[in-house]
């Protein structure tokens, strides 16, 4: 089966994520309304800035639809923005999250634009390490009981796993690795 | 861990697209600017329309109002230095702004050489008429480009100029073999590596925003359906009758660009747009774009 999945298109580098979905062989649309939640296999919450996403997404209807769609099973990857997006809280002043990965994240974690960095990380799941590339990226400061840790740097939980939501604090959209969009249409195909 | 390459720089300009950068001159504007929804702010002494006004010498802001915006706002905070004045990109820097606009706005410190962007940690944007231009500035070391617009004027007309060529060109330069390029590259005066990858992919290297005389939602979805990447937007809001929610309706306009119906609806009862001028009336001297090569 083709697997039709969802990027959200509010703001960020959606476009990179709809490519790496297409190459890993799924069928990628942009949502911008409720109504392009319908029909999804999958969906990603893209890198950008989490204070705009939020705040467009709260304006435009679709922090309850996506919290409903998530919520109720749809396999989801959301990368750093997306990951803030996606937790229970920040370390910070309070700000539109969806709050369905058990999470508290800190967001600009590793420092301002001066302190982004790449490296490699090890995940769990995959035989070699991936190249990771962190931008004024957030980490996670507190976790549920129902996450899985797949990935650290330095000692900061950087990549979670809670049922069939995936997220990450580095980018893999822009480094090009497969495994990890691999890895959430493989969700969508178990059903 | 490896930081200040070509990706991180990069990268932080692809996390801005599809947003909006707003000029804001102190902490409050920069509040507004993020509750509004800029993906980013750019602190400066002057909006363009008063560095127009104003006259003399427009320099980088004043450290301490850099600093007090850094503190105020969760969201990336750039910052102009002259066209040139690589010492005050190195002042930015150390204030831990997030990207340096190289810019035309302020007045040049330098008619001949711009900063060696590489030599920084610290990502660079710069403006950018022509694709030549645009890949010069990449040459040295610019992480992101925007059009250079005419600042402060509230006038879209040179931002389309601008996108326009930098697209013609690049679908010239697409459609070329590979035994065209180098005379491309000289008529360009452009890097030769940089011009065959962009005949290559048929597109820039870098993310590029549209700047320059943008003062209202419409304004900022043709720019968008242009193909720019995102916008700057910069005495357009704060020189507007109510700056909060025209900003809040350029950042609508620019997540909606192609729902011509979402932008009717962001653009109803705005008030008055900035106050606006014609390009034909700006003497040469007048005219920041012609900054910079």
């Amino acid at each position: 089966m083709t697997v039709r999945a969802g990027v959200l298109a509010l703001q960020g580098d959606f476009r990179e994520h709809a490519a790496a979905l297409e190459r890993a062989g799924a069928e990628a649309v942009l949502v911008r309304t409720p109504g392009g939640l319908e029909g999804l296999d999958a969906l990603v919450l893209p890198g950008g800035e989490s204070t705009t996403i939020g705040k467009l997404a709260d304006r435009f209807g679709l922090v309850g639809p996506l919290r409903d769609a998530i919520a109720g099973g749809l396999p989801t990857l959301g990368t750093c923005a997306g990951m803030i997006f996606l937790a229970r809280a920040t370390t910070g002043p309070p700000q539109v999250q969806l709050g369905v990965l058990d999470v508290v994240v800190e967001r600009n974690a590793f420092g301002r634009q001066v302190d982004s960095f790449e490296t490699d990380v090890v995940m769990e799941g995959f035989d070699d390490p991936v190249h990771a590339v962190f931008i004024r990226a957030p980490w996670i400061a507190e976790i549920g009981p129902d996450v899985e840790v797949l990935a650290e740097v330095d000692g900061h939980p950087v990549a979670v796993r809670q049922g069939r939501i995936l997220a990450t604090s580095f980018h893999p959209e822009l480094t090009g690795d497969g495994r990890i969009p691999t890895l959430l249409l493989a969700m969508a195909v178990e059903g | 861990m490896d930081k200040g390459t070509d990706l991180v720089k990069r990268g932080l300009a692809e996390m801005l697209k599809g947003g909006v950068i707003m000029d804001v001159i102190d902490a409050e504007q920069a509040k507004v600017a993020e509750d509004a929804g800029a993906v980013a702010v750019m602190a400066l002494e002057r909006v363009p329309a008063d560095i127009r006004a104003h006259g003399g010498v427009a320099r980088m802001a004043d450290p301490r109002k850099v600093e007090e915006i850094v503190a105020t706002v969760s969201i990336p905070v750039m910052a102009k230095a002259r066209i040139g004045h690589f010492v005050e990109a190195q002042i930015l820097e150390s204030l831990g702004v997030d990207y340096i606009d190289e810019s035309e706005v302020l007045t040049p410190a330098d008619e001949e050489h711009h900063i060696d962007k590489w030599a920084f940690t610290t990502p660079f944007v710069c403006g950018a008429r022509d694709l030549g231009e645009a890949l010069r500035r990449i040459g040295e070391g610019a992480a992101m480009i925007r059009t250079k617009g005419e600042a402060g004027t509230g006038n879209v007309v040179e931002a389309v100029r601008h996108m326009r060529r930098i697209t013609g060109e690049i679908a010239r330069l697409h459609g070329l073999g590979s035994e065209q390029l180098m005379s491309a590259a000289r008529d360009l005066g452009a890097p030769y590596s940089l011009v065959r990858e962009v005949a290559e992919t048929g597109t820039l290297p870098v993310v590029n925003f549209a700047a320059g005389g943008i003062a209202t939602p419409a304004d900022a979805a043709l720019m968008m359906q242009l193909g720019c990447d995102g916008v700057f937007v910069g005495s357009g809001i704060f020189k507007s009758e109510d700056p909060a929610p025209r900003a809040k309706a350029i950042v609508e306009a620019v997540t909606y660009f192609e729902d011509p119906a979402m932008l009717a609806k962001v653009s109803r009862g705005l008030g008055e747009a900035m106050p606006s001028v014609e390009i034909d009336t700006l003497a040469p001297e007048e005219r920041l774009a012609r900054r910079g090569w």
